[in-house]
């Protein structure tokens, strides 16, 4: 992990959020550099929307603080902040052509109008919506909406933009357009950016860091490859992608390796853990690190027998559901490569898994 | 092949929309445009003793069409009619106004109460519907009559000292019978019309776009003006023409709680019919009535269908 030089641009401090004795969001921390796009991830009524909506101004914290570029802002209204948020859904204003919904924040500001006219048009450039400056916001498409918002919260030019569920409204093929043409404006205009997202292929996608939240805490925060090459806890390589979650036991604990034994298979991983023989661990192992074969591999570890149970083709690769000696169902995902591959696995036939001494991550909480 | 069930269906349904609207307009063109058009007719009618001539005679052979117009000629040169006629149209715009200003924080704080709480804020308001309008009407000459308590505190409160500044009331102490009774009593009556279909409206409002406007930069007050307002305004105009329509015709009001400053349009109706006995000028009164009425509101129709065009 990068050290930051000094102070952190936007800096969250031990922030509890007291919804009657439930608490929302529940003593975060959290430090955000200048010009990152950073994600709170996480289900519903895990509390980062109402993180969101305290850095907006819309809640305010039951303690802790909230520090941006030095100032605290903890216990400002939201229009004394220098912060902008593009809504959930949008929140445009109906009676308001896009033009005059672009211009509210900054005629609020008592800009000249002249100074008006010109922002509103260079916002319209960015998002492209030039034509329609003239319309009013039900008279334009869901994806038109959204860049109107978007150029709305980003006219007065906010340190902080705040993005809550930006693509939720859109259906999925928009969506994935979407994404990294918003990403791109963001990166165009320089701002630092915090958005809300219950979708994770969004939030890896747009984000360069990542906090995972539940029940109000965070749970991790990282790159999102960090995050999902290095979960920290099982709820966390569970919610990231697929996994398969393996219990067992420290057999042999040595600083350069470790065995675990569980029940249907022996795991030999290759580097070291914190921890003492005999602990309860999980193995986590994402179902595209494992391979299959119909030969046993060599080797006395890392490898597994079971039978296909069901199998998910999806063009690209498929998923493969092994059925372990003990029961238990593992997933395997294989790239498919070639067109008409001469040896392929199908129902109840007997494979081989196998994966490398790199492929798991040992879980102890 | 003609005639598939979703084809069926959906004539049926057609016939049913066109039932459901068609009753209440045919209801309409009964009750309101043929007498209307009756009285428009009698309004040109030359009267003979008891009966009206009829407007078409055909004479030897000639058809003759005699249209009266005399009345409308006498309405334009009397200035009682055009002093009542702007009497009316000033206290019901003066109503209006009142009830607006009353009226519209009353709704907001109603449609931003607690929804438990609403329900019974909105039976308070519709419970005067439940005693009947001429005893609430009369309840008020007692009230503000020399000793009434309404009267008193307001005397002692020297409110009457800046009713009479403001020409309210022509001598301080006496409040019945005078505009500010005559307006007072309008208001009264009037101010449930404009609070339901304002809290309506404003129930319904989305309260993100507050938070929004926040957002960028408004403080509550401004937000109320450029976001919560523009959004009220078919509120707004409703309930406007609720209360001022009614209010240009009422008679009983300014019967019981008006003076003889305030002779409004349905009193010079009201003895045109019954102490004059003069049915085509009375029709003649009636008719302008009705155009003052509906020539602004067809206008405003018309601009508000251009602006919608325009907003395309």
């Amino acid at each position: 992990m990068v050290k930051s030089q000094g102070q952190a641009y936007l800096q969250i401090r031990d922030v509890v959020k007291d919804f009657g004795g439930v608490k929302a969001v529940n003593h975060v921390s959290l430090d955000i550099q200048k010009g990152e796009i950073f994600a709170l991830l996480g289900s519903s009524g895990c509390g980062k929307t109402t993180l969101l909506r305290m850095l907006g101004g819309f809640d305010l914290p039951t303690s802790g603080s909230i520090v941006l570029d030095g100032k605290d802002l903890s216990n400002l209204p939201p229009y004394e902040r220098p912060i902008n948020m593009m809504f959930q859904s949008y929140a445009l204003f109906p009676h308001l052509s896009v033009w005059d919904n672009i211009a509210f924040g900054l005629r609020r500001d008592g800009m000249p109008g002249d100074s008006v006219a010109q922002r509103v048009e260079e916002m319209l450039k960015l998002v492209q919506l030039g034509k329609f400056a003239k319309r009013k916001p039900h008279q334009m498409s869901g994806g038109q909406q959204q860049r109107v918002a978007l150029a709305r919260s980003l006219a007065k030019r906010p340190n902080l933009l705040l993005l809550d569920e930006p693509l939720g409204a859109l259906d999925k093929k928009l969506r994935e357009e979407t994404q990294l043409e918003l990403v791109n404006i963001i990166e165009e205009v320089g701002v630092t950016c915090v958005m809300v997202t219950h979708d994770q292929e969004e939030a890896m996608t747009m984000a360069s860091r990542i906090a995972i939240m539940s029940e109000g805490r965070l749970l991790q925060v990282g790159a999102p490859g960090e995050i999902y090459e290095t979960p920290s806890t099982r709820f966390v390589a569970d919610f990231i992608g697929n996994v398969n979650l393996i219990d067992g036991t420290l057999a042999e604990d040595h600083p350069d390796h470790v065995v675990i034994r569980c029940q249907d298979m022996t795991h030999y991983v290759g580097h070291g853990i914190t921890g003492h023989q005999g602990m309860d661990v999980s193995v986590a192992l994402r179902p595209e690190k494992i391979r299959l074969s119909r030969q046993e591999p060599t080797g006395q570890y890392n490898k597994v027998q079971g039978k296909v149970r069901d199998l998910s083709y999806f063009g690209s690769y498929t998923v493969y559901h092994l059925q372990l000696g003990s029961g238990q169902v593992i997933k395997v995902s294989q790239i498919n490569a070639e067109r008409h591959p001469e040896d392929v696995l199908t129902w109840d036939d007997l494979a081989w898994a196998h994966w490398s001494d790199s492929a798991q991550v040992v879980l102890t909480q | 092949m003609s005639t598939t069930p979703a084809a069926a269906s959906r004539r049926s349904w057609w016939s049913g929309r066109t039932a459901v609207i068609g009753i209440p307009y045919l209801w309409l063109l009964v009750f309101f445009l043929l007498p209307f058009l009756i009285v428009a007719k009698i309004s040109v009618s030359e009267m003979e003793t008891v009966t009206f001539k009829d407007l078409l005679t055909l004479k030897e052979g000639v058809l003759q069409l005699s249209l009266k117009f005399s009345n409308y000629v006498f309405i334009t040169q009397d200035d009682l009619y055009f002093r009542a006629y702007v009497a009316s149209l000033k206290y019901a715009a003066v109503t209006t106004l009142l009830c607006l200003a009353i009226g519209y924080p009353f709704a907001y704080f109603m449609a931003r109460a607690r929804a438990t709480a609403q329900p019974l804020l909105l039976m308070l308001v519709m419970l005067p519907f439940w005693t009947s309008f001429l005893l609430r009407v009369y309840a008020w000459k007692g009230l503000l009559s020399d000793h009434g308590w309404v009267a008193e505190v307001l005397v002692a409160l020297g409110i009457d000292q800046l009713l009479a500044a403001g020409g309210m009331i022509a001598t301080p102490g006496k409040l019945l019978n005078t505009p500010f009774s005559l307006v007072l009593g309008m208001v009264y009556t009037y101010l449930p019309f404009m609070i339901l279909p304002l809290y309506g409206n404003l129930a319904k409002m989305d309260l993100r776009l507050l938070e929004a406007a926040s957002d960028l930069g408004a403080s509550p007050w401004v937000a109320f003006w450029k976001v919560t307002v523009p959004l009220s305004k078919a509120g707004i105009i409703a309930g406007s023409m609720l209360v001022f329509i009614p209010c240009v015709g009422e008679f009983v009001i300014p019967e019981l709680l008006g003076g003889p400053q305030t002779l409004m349009i349905g009193r010079v109706l009201w003895d045109e019919f019954f102490s004059n006995n003069d049915w085509p000028m009375a029709s003649s009164v009636a008719v302008v009535v009705v155009l003052l009425i509906l020539i602004p509101l067809a206008l405003f129709n018309r601009y508000q269908a251009q602006a919608q065009e325009a907003g395309r």
